[in-house]
């Protein structure tokens, strides 16, 4: 296991250079610069504001000044916020896009195995066709749509929420966070029944079940004791692809509900060619969606005695 | 006497001989024939593919025709504005059209680039096996990991918004799974009965392809790219909302969505309308992608 981990990691560190290396230079490849303003700007205070960020330097050695700074845990100056630090700017969002992320998956898996489990029980009842049903929904409706309409029904017409994003006197309250979260969860909850109605059916027809209620267990026994453990294996497997989704689901809903968090800033930042925010936002997102997929693999492997990691 | 005497008896056993007869693919047939979900959406489907196809060419209004008189008119018969019209007085039919016309076009085009890019690896990787088939699902594991997300916003932001990249890059990103699953049916084919009896009687190796390789492993392929097809179209929609999909004045259910989420205090029908279109699209696909896998291969249900 200590060596599977170690190996891992081997994999993951080259590959987050790799991403590092190819977003660098994309993004300088796209046409345009940071400080091109709509009036043109003297030649002099254009080179002097250049220099001031190392840009007059040819390519490669912009990219060698960055990958040493970032090893030393440096991410650099925002190239469009004046007086802000990348560093900063991810620091100020991070807790807003952990607290919507962390919630909505927390909520897609307990909802969705639950919802899953029920219907998969009571396979080919009204129950579990209209569990189906909704689940169809939410995979039919993405966030970007069911975000509005949510603020659309529950902000605006029902007044039930506040619309218009954080109230930055009292930051995160969950009147302000349970639309996000909900919207953001809606799509992760119907995939994960699906897959747990499945997985639940196949189990429960297994021998080994069946072997259990004979000698009289009792079916609560059955369930949470000897199905349930098999059952939740293809959810852990989704997991690593289940946190990327949420992670790039939050570009949209940090956009569509007005919140201050990292995501927002990745496509403004991109189209106004501010490189280090970009940069930095590619950073922190790799790393936690190659670190999410490794816990998940690591508990999938706690879970499934039949997982050896030579 | 003959085994079979009557007229009646023989036109019987006829009949079981044609129902005996029946491949594969006329028994998946009428097992999607008899799922009601799937046959309704596959109608609803094909209205909306006709409409997108031609509904412009007999649509009263143009998708880029600006009333300036007629901003966030709400649904009226009036000059028929069914839907309504957007912040710059074009008529949300017409746009509507429009945008599902280059949703449902995304949707297949970046699809059939995946569909290539995925079974090209993937029955590579699944034939020539060993090393080769490590390194390849190898790259493809690593590749899983990615955001990609970001990397098609960045290069959208290299490349400008041109629609021929949008298909080449949401295509390029989606082919994984497609790989995938191609690799693991071949490499499960490969190690059949039936293979190893057709090369034990000498049938060659195109024909051990084309007769058996490639009819098994058209099934689940042709399911994912069923259920592929919405999640393009998602990942186009996500782009566009974004602001970095197709251009004005064209128009994609995305983008509309994306207008009307910002317009909808004043003007509600500029989101309802693409949104309704938008989720009735994407039920169908799943709809007929689910009756697809449960036809094909009935032992999922």
């Amino acid at each position: 296991m200590f060596g599977f981990v170690i190996r891992r990691i081997g994999v993951a560190i080259p590959t987050i250079l790799v991403i590092i290396t190819v977003a660098f230079f994309m993004m300088r490849a796209a046409p345009g610069g940071p400080f091109d303003l709509e009036r043109p700007m003297p030649e002099e205070t254009r080179q002097t504001i250049l220099a001031n960020y190392g840009m007059d330097q040819p390519l490669w050695r912009q990219y060698v000044d960055y990958m040493g700074n970032l090893f030393q845990g440096d991410l650099g100056p925002s190239l469009k916020l004046r007086d802000k630090r990348v560093a900063e700017i991810i620091a100020e969002g991070f807790p807003v896009s952990a607290t919507i992320g962390i919630l909505s998956m927390a909520l897609a898996i307990a909802l969705g195995s639950l919802l899953g489990s029920i219907a998969a029980l009571r396979q080919n009842t009204s129950g579990d066709f209209s569990i189906m049903t909704f689940a169809m929904v939410g995979i039919s409706i993405p966030p970007f749509v069911m975000g509005p309409i949510l603020a659309l029904v529950f902000g605006l017409y029902l007044g039930w929420v506040p619309t218009g994003g954080l109230d930055p006197r009292f930051g995160m309250t969950p009147d302000r966070l349970i639309l996000p979260i909900i919207t953001l969860a809606l799509p992760q909850i119907a995939i994960i029944a699906r897959l747990m109605r499945a997985s639940m059916i196949e189990v429960i027809r297994s021998n080994y079940i069946r072997t259990a209620r004979a000698k009289g267990l009792s079916a609560t026994a059955v369930i949470f004791k000897h199905a349930l453990r098999s059952a939740i294996l293809p959810l852990v497997s989704y997991l690593g692809p289940a946190s990327a989704a949420v992670l790039s689901g939050s570009l949209v809903i940090e956009r569509v509900f007005q919140l201050p968090g990292i995501g927002k800033h990745f496509v403004d930042a991109a189209l106004q060619r501010d490189y280090t925010v970009v940069m930095g936002v590619v950073i922190i997102y790799a790393s936690l969606i190659i670190l999410l997929n490794l816990l998940a693999d690591l508990l999938y492997g706690v879970l499934n005695p039949k997982v050896k990691y030579d | 006497m003959s085994l079979i005497s009557t007229p009646q008896e023989k036109a019987e056993l006829l009949e079981t001989a044609a129902v005996k007869g029946r491949s594969l693919w006329d028994d998946a047939l009428a097992r999607l024939l008899r799922n009601r979900a799937a046959v309704a959406s596959m109608i609803v489907l094909g209205i909306l593919v006709v409409l997108a196809t031609i509904g412009q060419l007999l649509w009263v209004h143009d998708y880029d025709t600006i009333y300036r008189d007629r901003v966030w008119i709400g649904p009226t018969l009036e000059n028929w504005h069914l839907l309504g019209t957007d912040a710059q007085g074009r008529d949300m039919v017409a746009r509507i059209l429009v945008g599902l016309r280059v949703s449902l076009m995304v949707g297949v085009v970046a699809t059939i680039v995946s569909l290539v890019i995925g079974v090209t690896w993937g029955a590579i990787a699944g034939f020539v096996g060993g090393k080769v088939d490590q390194a390849m699902m190898r790259v493809v594991d690593i590749l899983y990991s990615l955001p990609f997300i970001f990397f098609v916003i960045i290069l959208m932001v290299v490349f400008g918004r041109n629609i021929v990249l949008i298909f080449v890059a949401i295509g390029a990103v989606e082919w994984l799974t497609m790989a995938r699953i191609v690799r693991g049916q071949t490499l499960a084919l490969k190690g059949m009965e039936f293979v190893e009896a057709a090369e034990a009687a000498g049938v060659s190796k195109t024909n051990i392809i084309s007769r058996h390789i490639i009819p098994n492993v058209l099934g689940p392929v042709v399911v994912y790219v069923t259920l592929m097809i919405p999640v393009v179209i998602l990942a186009e929609s996500f782009l566009s909302f974004l602001g970095l999909g197709v251009q004005e004045p064209l128009t994609s259910l995305g983008r509309l969505i994306s207008a009307g989420a910002q317009d909808m205090e004043p003007a509600p029908w500029t989101l309802i309308g693409p949104a309704v279109t938008m989720m009735i699209t994407l039920f169908c696909l799943n709809f007929i992608g689910d009756g697809l896998r449960d036809a094909i291969d009935p032992k999922d249900r």
